[in-house]
C-alpha cells in the first residue's frame, strides 16, 4: 500500500489510551537535561511549601509519555522533520504522582507544492486525561515529509 | 510569622524578559536529553547517523530548544504556570551553538484563574531564529 494513501486513510483514527505516571526521578532527570534549575521540579521541600503542595513537571514533559499506537500507523525510521509543537494545559502544570491517561489522534495529512517538490504535512494530536477522564493537556505536532523522503517511500 | 517574599510578576504589554544566553550545546547534553525524553533518533547523538541523513553533524532535538524557552518562565513558577507553549522550528542547532532565548509581552488579560499574559518568544543563534512562537503564562489571582 502506498504510504501516502495509508496516511490519508488514518485521518481521524485514535490509539487506545495508555496510563502514564509522572515519576519523580523522570522529572528530575528531564529538568536536568533541559538545564532548568527550578526547585519546583526537583526539591521536594521547596515544592511542598509551594502552592502546588509538591513537585511539578516542566511544560514539555508530556513529550516523554507513551500515547499508544494508532492501528496500521506507519512511521519512517528516519527523515521526518519536526515543524511545529504546541502544548496547552487546562488547569495547571502536571504534578509528580499524577496518573495520566494518554492517547493520540491522527489529525490530518496535507500537501503543499514547494520549490523542491511536493511537501507532506502530518498533524498529530496527543491528549492527557486525569483519573476521571478530565482533560489535563493537549499536545499538537506538525511533522514535515520532505520531497526526498516521499521519493524514498515510493510515493 | 514567616513572610514569604514574592516576586509576583505584573507585566505590561511591550515588556521584555531578560535575554538569556545558554551554554554551548554539548554532546553530553543531547545524550542526557535523549535518555530523559526517550527520543533516541540517532541524528541527535551519533555522527555517522547524522552524516547518513545528509547533515554536517549531529543536531539538537527541536524539543530541547523548545524546552529551553521554558527557562524564561522558571523564576515565576511560584506565582503562575505555563498554560500554553507553541513554537515553530526554523533552523538547526549544532554542537557548540550558543542559543539566546528571549520574550516580550504581546497581550495581558484577566480571567477566572488570574491574569493570562501572552508572550512572543524566540530562540536564536546569533541573528538566526531557530525557533519562535508564543507562550501563555498564567499568574494566579490573589
Amino acid at each position: 500500500v502506498n504510504v501516502i494513501e495509508l496516511w490519508r486513510s488514518l485521518v481521524g483514527e485514535r490509539s487506545e489510551s495508555v496510563v502514564n505516571l509522572v515519576e519523580r526521578g523522570a522529572v528530575r532527570k528531564f529538568a536536568e537535561a533541559i538545564g532548568d534549575p527550578s526547585p519546583l521540579y526537583a526539591d521536594e521541600e521547596t515544592a511542598k511549601r509551594s502552592r502546588y503542595d509538591g513537585l511539578i513537571a516542566p511544560p514539555t514533559f508530556p513529550r516523554t509519555f507513551e500515547y499508544g499506537r494508532i492501528q496500521d500507523m506507519y512511521w519512517p525510521e528516519a527523515g521526518m522533520i519536526h515543524g511545529e509543537h504546541c502544548v496547552s494545559y487546562e488547569h495547571g502544570p502536571l504534578k509528580v504522582g499524577d496518573e495520566v491517561h494518554c492517547y493520540t489522534e491522527f489529525k490530518s495529512y496535507d500537501e503543499k507544492e514547494s520549490r523542491g517538490g511536493l511537501l507532506g504535512f502530518i498533524a498529530l494530536e496527543r491528549f492527557g486525561e486525569g483519573p476521571g477522564r478530565e482533560r489535563l493537556f493537549t499536545m499538537s505536532d506538525n511533522v514535515i515529509v520532505t520531497p526526498a523522503l516521499r521519493r524514498k517511500l515510493g510515493a | 510569622v514567616s513572610q514569604e517574599t514574592s516576586n509576583r510578576p505584573a507585566w505590561k504589554v511591550g515588556d521584555e524578559l531578560k535575554v538569556q544566553t545558554l551554554p554551548p550545546i554539548t554532546r553530553l547534553q543531547l545524550i542526557k536529553y535523549a535518555g530523559a525524553s526517550g527520543d533516541f533518533n540517532p541524528i541527535h547523538t551519533i555522527d555517522a547517523a547524522a552524516e547518513e541523513a545528509g547533515l554536517p553533524g549531529i543536531i539538537a532535538h527541536g524539543m530541547l530548544t523548545l524546552a529551553t524557552m521554558g527557562l524564561l518562565f522558571s523564576p515565576y513558577l511560584e506565582d503562575g504556570y505555563v498554560k500554553e507553549l507553541k513554537a515553530r522550528f526554523s533552523g538547526m542547532v549544532f554542537l557548540g551553538d550558543e542559543l539566546s532565548i528571549g520574550g516580550r509581552v504581546l497581550d495581558a488579560v484577566d480571567y477566572d484563574e488570574g491574569s493570562l499574559y501572552t508572550f512572543e518568544v524566540s530562540a536564536r543563534k546569533g541573528e538566526d531564529v531557530v525557533a519562535s512562537g508564543t507562550v501563555g503564562f498564567v499568574v494566579f489571582g490573589g
